[in-house]
């Protein structure tokens, strides 16, 4: 499709038009218990028609292809924003939409069609043969999911960026069950691996012996004791921070919720515009980053939906805040410095703030360290439940596998950790953060919001991190 | 949309070679959304959209796809032909699959629903003014939304259903809140201008000053919108028989421990209010009532065809998820009215917000309060409370400190719009609670 060509016969009076054109193919294959549960392959594609009328952007979203159908649309845009800029919340410049060219290629080993999904499905067929370590293993599930995507935007100011994806999201779960206690354990959280990279992670080897890992901790989880309840230390596994980061920084730290645009879904936030440059979010190691350049990170891009060119910033620190999630609308609306974050779902959505890769950078203590320091506290690994109020302050997760830490040593497993605080003190409490030894990547299909609603997939890396005085408890 | 549809159907199921089996599954919207922040409009746009999903068979082996339409028959007839070959190349190279299940249903049915809606470049002028100088943030979606579904045995649904919902927050100036949806098939200019000034009148029992309550166990009211919150974690690791049997399920207890909630408590699956259509994406048509829960006693649970060959029993046609799709909760005799009364001194709650399970298997749940809560004392509002955590089972709060229910349900439509707009509604009453666990 030229769609350079198709901009150019767009006819409507408008200050800008921009074509956002969008395929993916997502493939998803489960098997349980050695039978295929699904073998799916949904292709997408559509193009977001969106132009700017005395101050207001509007959009149309079309599955129709052609000139007629995109002239169409642009119509209707056109007459949208006309009608919607007399009510205005702001208006805006085309200054909205900053010019750029450029691409991006996701890195890759192996093609997505070096498997043929009769091989895909062969390994997820051992892969839980390996799961079911015993006869109290009664459930395994192994799951793959590909995204192939292709984005092209081009605009009436210039702007021609075309960027490829190919991402790789893989999990193997089992559940344990005895006398009345049931237990589950995955590779790391659901879906918690998950990459821009190959088919070079379906490495026969490394996955089977993680499964026989996983379904191990599994039983050991059914004879454990319940995890303790009190206020001690807490370590995190970088599993785990990933969704501590995820749910206590970034989705607090979004310029376009700070802005209320989210307090009838998502929420609010507790961090305010004048808080930035002022706010100490966190202890002095503290240092949180957008990156976008981060080697097979999940949410690496070269710009965002609205144009923006990517770069990497810190958004905190030595604990002090610094800058929002925001894009270019979020920026100009609120004065202050922002990121390339603004992004849709696919080409049915218009772009929002969201986050992208946003990790904790590494510290310098090392996995020894950390565990000789503490006197008593509770190691968490692989996140299991999350919940937090709409400010992002109050909030308490769970996780699946914890490891009692006594007197600087790690004494025995615990089950159904869980843990709950609020953001500012917690973060206030890290006291210790681990070196690049500890460090891990992750990231999610998975993070909800927008109205309409959009799903899109966020990148976390982070090292170990200790906190102080933490309430820890177990299950039900 | 539905000429389209039945054009494609009968194209792609003529070109089925033998020993070939397909579901097909139609889903498309045309909707407007404008996105609303302090009585203005933050973004506006419409989207227009159809997707064709196929569920193929061949020789003990299942695969599925989906493709974007086009709305061209042409264009979307080669698309279609073209993930016919996909899906035939690959389902040779999987597995057998010892529990699919042929479609054999030959139901048919066609169900449109007819609706008065604002043309999209109205919207701004009709909802806006109204506002005044409320500070109101939100969502409008209207349009319609069409499902079909069509298989090689000859089974054909077809619903297609006009529709808005304004789902919006009213927000004071020390940013206490109200919610509500305004929602419909016909628009009724003055109703809304009503609806939205009875909310503007809610606010304002929020600008009374805001009680601090410290954690602990409380009697509690939750009306019926947090109640439908909790009623939909019964989706996700609930009333699924699959759930249940591979141990993912919340109601495992009842089922393996003979564990009962309270007699007050029942729970069906219940089309008769129309919202959604009854037919899954296999064609099939569920009854149109399921009593899932019988005065707290797990009677039934939803069983998908491919469940029920698994194990050996009947399938009530559930959708593939096992996921509620029609949940009524059953009314009680606590006249609205006297809720405060009845409440006493204690916790009113009107919304829930984040909810997850934070023991699945012990059946706890955790989660916000949100917007319109307050501390009761006597059967009087004395103050909005802030935001506070719960963490409770469902054994305790659904069980023996489920006090009464209110002898009215109210309709809380999905307004939800991940995979395109939602059609489906909890109808539900609200609950007295001898105690709930409030912990952060």
């Amino acid at each position: 499709m030229d769609l350079q060509a198709i901009l150019s016969s767009i006819d409507v009076k408008a200050d800008w038009v921009g074509l956002r054109y969008v395929k993916e193919n997502t493939g998803f294959r489960l098997v349980r218990d050695g039978k295929p549960e699904a073998n799916t392959r949904e292709s997408k594609q559509g193009i977001m028609v969106e132009v700017l009328v005395n101050g207001q952007f509007a959009y149309y979203g079309t599955s129709r292809l052609d000139s007629a159908g995109i002239q169409a649309a642009a119509e209707r845009a056109v007459k949208l924003a006309d009608a919607a800029s007399k009510f205005s919340l702001h208006s805006f410049g085309v200054e909205a939409r900053p010019v750029a060219k450029g691409s991006y290629r996701s890195p890759y080993q192996t093609p997505a069609d070096a498997f043929s999904p009769g091989e895909l499905s062969e390994l997820l067929v051992k892969a839980t043969s390996e799961l079911k370590v015993s006869d109290k293993i009664v459930n395994t599930n192994a799951m793959a999911r590909t995204v192939e995507t292709e984005s092209h935007f081009v605009s009436s100011n210039g702007s021609d960026v075309e960027q490829q994806y190919l991402m790789i999201s893989a999990d193997y779960s089992a559940i344990a069950h005895e006398g009345g206690v049931t237990q589950k354990r995955t590779d790391g959280g659901l879906l918690a691996k998950s990459y821009q990279a190959g088919m070079e992670v379906f490495n026969e080897a490394d996955v089977l012996a993680r499964c026989r890992n996983i379904g191990a901790e599994a039983v050991e989880l059914l004879t454990a004791d319940e995890c303790p309840t009190g206020t001690m230390d807490l370590l995190l596994a970088p599993d785990q921070m990933m969704l501590q980061i995820h749910e206590s920084v970034g989705h607090a730290l979004e310029i376009d919720r700070i802005l209320g645009d989210e307090r009838n879904y998502a929420g609010w936030s507790f961090v305010r515009l004048d808080d930035f440059g002022k706010l100490q979010y966190g202890s002095d190691l503290m240092n949180i980053t957008f990156d976008p350049f981060v080697e097979n990170q999940f949410a690496s891009y070269a710009y965002d939906d609205g144009g923006l060119k990517a770069e990497k910033e810190f958004l905190i620190k030595n604990g002090l805040l610094l800058r929002g999630l925001g894009g270019m609308e979020s920026q100009l609306r609120s004065g202050i410095n922002g990121v390339a974050n603004f992004r849709a779902s696919s080409w049915n959505r218009a772009p929002i703030d969201r986050m992208a890769n946003l990790n904790l950078e590494a510290g310098d203590s090392s996995y020894d360290e950390i565990i000789g320091s503490v006197e008593k506290g509770v190691f968490m690994t692989s996140n299991r439940s999350w919940s937090i109020d709409d400010y992002r302050n109050k909030f308490q997760f769970g996780c699946e596998y914890g490891k009692l830490i006594e007197n600087g040593k790690i004494t025995r497993t615990v089950k159904n950790p869980n843990y709950r605080a609020i953001s500012n003190p917690f973060w206030r409490s890290l006291k210790k953060v681990g070196n690049k030894d500890t460090f891990e990547i992750y990231g999610t299909p998975f993070c909800g919001k927008g109205e309409p609603n959009q799903i899109i997939r966020v990148g976390h890396a982070s090292p170990l991190c200790l906190f102080d005085k933490v309430e820890i408890f177990g299950g039900a | 949309m539905e000429k389209l549809f039945q054009q494609l159907n009968k194209a792609i199921m003529d070109s089925l070679q033998e020993g070939e089996y397909l579901s097909l599954g139609y889903g498309g919207e045309n909707s407007n959304f404008t996105r609303i922040n302090a009585a203005k409009v933050r973004q506006i746009g419409n989207v227009d959209e159809a997707d064709l999903t196929f569920n193929f068979i061949l020789n003990g082996r299942r695969c599925s796809g989906g493709i974007s339409l086009s709305g061209d028959a042409e264009e979307d007839l080669n698309r279609s032909l073209t993930e016919l070959g996909r899906l035939r190349a690959e389902v040779v190279q999987l597995p057998e699959d010892p529990y699919l299940v042929l479609p054999d249903s030959t139901d048919t049915s066609t169900n449109v629903k007819h609706g008065d809606l604002p043309d999209s470049e109205e919207i701004p002028a009709k909802l806006l003014p109204a506002m005044g100088s409320a500070d109101l943030t939100g969502i409008w979606a209207s349009g319609r939304i069409y499902q079909g579904s069509a298989n090689s045995a000859g089974g054909y649904h077809w619903f297609a259903t006009d529709s808005f919902s304004l789902d919006y927050s009213l927000i004071t100036p020390a940013e206490k809140m109200v919610k509500a949806t305004f929602a419909g098939t016909h628009w009724d200019q003055e109703a809304y201008t009503g609806f939205l000034a009875d909310s503007v009148n809610k606010l304002k029992l929020m600008s009374l000053p805001p009680r601090k309550i410290e954690p602990g166990s409380y009697r509690t009211y939750i009306a019926s919108a947090g109640i439908s919150d909790i009623l939909s974690m019964f989706s996700w690791g609930g009333v699924s028989e699959a759930a249940i049997r591979q141990s993912e399920s919340c109601l495992g207890k009842m089922r393996n421990e003979s564990k009962k909630l309270s007699e007050l408590f029942t729970l069906s699956e219940d089309f008769s209010s129309g919202f959604a259509p009854r037919f899954n994406g296999n064609g099939e048509v569920a009854p149109e009532k399921t009593v899932l829960i019988d005065k707290g006693e797990l009677i039934n649970t939803l069983v998908s065809s491919r469940t029920a060959k698994e194990y050996n029993i009947e399938s009530n046609y559930a959708s593939g998820d096992e996921g509620l799709r029609a949940p009524v909760m059953r009314a009680g005799s606590l006249k609205e009215a006297d809720v405060l009364k009845a409440l006493g001194t204690g916790v009113y709650l009107s919304n829930l917000h984040y909810l997850n399970w934070s023991d699945m298997i012990g059946g706890r749940i955790t989660g916000m309060t949100r917007y319109a809560c307050f501390w009761v004392e006597d059967g009087e509002i004395v103050a909005p409370i802030e935001n506070m955590r719960f963490d409770d089972s469902i054994y305790s709060f659904l069980g023996e400190n489920l006090e009464q229910v209110t002898d009215t349900t109210h309709v809380n439509p999905d307004v939800g719009t991940y995979d395109g707009r939602e059609l489906n509604a909890v109808i539900c009453p609200g609950v007295l609670l001898k105690s709930f666990a409030l912990t952060l």
